[in-house]
């Protein structure tokens, strides 16, 4: 990218140089994911999840493309036209398991993918647009899964869907007519349903876009590393191709494995029972529970179950429900501002030790206990449970981080990454190619 | 044609002194049109996600009333959602009244939540004001929470006799939907 010694690309036959003249594609490719892309020589495989998050992404379209082709979104039929799809459609059960578990796989991939980035603090100086853009890229995943799993009209569909939109009617003031008409009445029906498969359609694109301009932002600095030391020199680097095409496509191919295991053997297994029951509107089911990788942010809005009143006055300044809802969009809103809150001017959570403790006994045990509760019914322990892990949360994010960044004292760093790699013998560090840093 | 330009021109284009161009009034009257017209496009867009006049149209629903004996609920549907009428037992009237209004997160009390001389009939909406669940405790078998009303088993919020929130995150009591009795055994919501 702007590194000096960066491959360049040179066409190397007729319609190639053609190319190049008229629309330089294959050189925008080579330089973007080919041997014209340096990148740290030590990445792990946690900096394989971007381009399985991208391979998740395009499986969903393709196979999102093929299900709508089969699908109709009416309330009357759209249940029954998802059960068409299993029985009568041709290899529809493998698109439409592909896809509610490649939803699933896309998550798991990304929460990976953030999970690499809280540990080596990946958002941090220069890379403050690539993680901004990644959080909206996970809002709106959120969004468009919310939206898919609403599509099949079963009794978790609409009652997701009911308790969903329910949020933006703890709005003050206009919070009810607001729902209502995201809703387009007062109940989700037909109205909502179809603006769903819509919106549903539109957002991936949206996703993809979104995708463009991160990995953009990503080649202006290049590939952050797990020591978190920038690069220094030539050594420092291998070209993405052949090296990290590689070690992408193997990391690939054991995420297809697991992938297709879940599609081929246990296609149900992350989903709910309920779903396969048709939306009623008089009928809730016993537990409604989003999919799984919703619980830990539907835990949250859960744990509020008191009002904020002005001590000893009983005025309430804001209600329990709307605190559940401004605390759930506040626990991701908040990502948005972790690179100003992360004042540290160490990346790596390798060379953190108090950092690496909050981390590991702090924010990992919190983000488990709020998944476990966010699946599990409204009932003690869980409740209070969960409250305990949401003011471990915000006090993690908002008051430790900025703290501990101010009073640690970092392990030494290497020099460089290829310091990191072969040890500080000089010959090793200075290999033949070796050129200083421009 | 040749002539109006040579002569627009200059006339057009030059200042006229005081920092005011001829153009300048074109360049603002064409803006403010945009403007203007790009604000009102965003009427209908934003307007057609409104409930349509179809959904609008499902106003008023008839419910009978006199086969509910005390201890009893029955669900209808009202707006296409479920709407509770029940008929109190005496002891759950007397709970409800006992329970002092201002001690609640929704000051109201039964007599403010049902109709003169129908005290026993308690017809609310079956919406958890929570966040829309339907809350158990119509149907005959079902829980109805600690404090012997509703439950709504997807947040854990609480109602008593009166249907008013006791417990539980839900931040106002159950909606009682206008209705009359069109006769002592009817009556009409909406």
């Amino acid at each position: 990218m702007s590194f000096p010694w960066a491959k360049e690309y040179t066409p190397s036959n007729g319609v190639t140089k053609f190319l190049d003249e008229k629309l330089p594609l294959p050189r925008l490719v080579y330089n973007a994911v080919g041997a014209g892309y340096p990148v740290p020589r030590n990445l792990s495989y946690f900096w394989n999840f971007g381009v399985l998050a991208g391979f998740f992404l395009v499986l969903q379209i393709v196979t999102g493309i093929i299900l709508a082709m089969h699908y109709a979104a009416n309330a009357q039929v759209a249940f029954a036209t998802t059960e068409h799809i299993m029985r009568n459609v041709n290899w529809g059960w493998l698109m439409r398991y592909a896809h509610a578990n490649g939803a699933s796989f896309f998550f798991i991939v990304v929460y990976l993918h953030i999970f690499r980035g809280f540990y080596y603090s990946s958002y941090k100086a220069p890379r403050e647009m690539i993680w901004l853009l990644g959080v909206t890229i996970f809002l709106l995943m959120m969004a468009t899964a919310f939206m898919g799993y609403v599509l099949p009209w079963g009794q978790m569909s609409f009652w997701g869907a009911k308790v969903i939109t329910g949020l933006f009617g703890a709005i003050p003031l206009v919070g009810e007519p607001i729902q209502i008409w995201l809703l387009g009445g007062y109940a989700p029906d037909n109205a909502a349903l179809n603006r769903f498969f819509s919106l549903h359609f539109l957002l991936p694109f949206v996703i993809a876009g979104c995708v463009i301009l991160h990995i953009w932002a990503l080649h202006i600095p290049g590939s952050s590393n797990p020591t978190g030391v920038e690069i220094k020199s030539e050594s420092d680097t291998l070209p993405f191709h052949p090296y990290y095409t590689v070690k992408d496509g193997f990391g690939l191919g054991v995420a297809l494995l697991v992938f297709f295991s879940l599609v081929f053997f246990l296609p149900n297994a992350l989903g709910h029972p309920d779903n396969y029951i048709e939306a009623n509107p008089l009928s809730t089911p016993a537990h409604i529970v989003p999919e799984w990788y919703f619980w830990p942010f539907y835990a949250i809005l859960r744990a509020f179950t008191g009002d904020l009143t002005i001590p000893f006055t009983g005025v309430v300044l804001i209600e329990a429900k709307l605190l559940g809802v401004l605390a759930m969009f506040g626990s991701i809103l908040l990502w948005f501002i972790l690179p100003w809150l992360d004042k540290s001017p160490v990346r790596s959570g390798h060379y953190r030790p108090l950092f690496r403790k909050f981390f590991w006994f702090g924010l990992i045990p919190a983000m488990i206990v709020l998944f476990i509760c966010g699946g599990a019914p409204a009932e003690e322990p869980y409740v209070m449970l969960s409250q305990l892990a949401t003011a471990y949360y915000f006090l993690h994010f908002l008051v430790i981080l900025p703290i501990v960044g101010q009073i640690e004292k970092p392990e030494p760093l290497p020099y460089s990454i290829t310091e990191a790699v072969l040890g500080s013998d000089k010959k090793a560090v200075l290999g033949e190619n070796a050129s200083p840093a421009v | 044609m040749a002539d109006t330009a040579a002569t627009a021109n200059p006339e057009t284009t030059e200042d006229t002194g005081d920092g005011v161009r001829r153009r300048d009034f074109l360049d603002i009257a064409a803006v403010s049109a945009a403007g203007v017209g790009g604000l009102a496009v965003l009427y209908p867009l934003i307007s057609q996600m409104a409930p349509s006049k179809d959904v609008l149209a499902a106003s008023t629903t008839e419910v009978d009333v006199s086969a509910i004996q005390p201890g009893q609920a029955i669900k209808a549907v009202f707006r296409k959602q479920p709407l509770f009428v029940r008929r109190l037992t005496p002891e759950e009237i007397a709970a409800a009244n006992a329970t002092p209004a201002s001690s609640l997160r929704d000051p109201e009390t039964l007599a403010d939540r049902t109709q003169e001389g129908h005290q026993d009939m308690l017809v609310t909406m079956g919406v958890c004001t929570h966040l829309g669940c339907v809350p158990l405790g119509a149907a005959e078998g079902e829980v109805k929470g600690e404090f012997g009303g509703y439950f709504c088993p997807c947040h854990g919020s609480h109602y008593d006799t009166a249907g008013r929130i006791r417990k539980g995150p839900a931040p106002t009591n159950l909606e009682v939907p206008e209705y009359t009795f069109t006769s002592d055994t009817t009556i009409q919501v909406g």
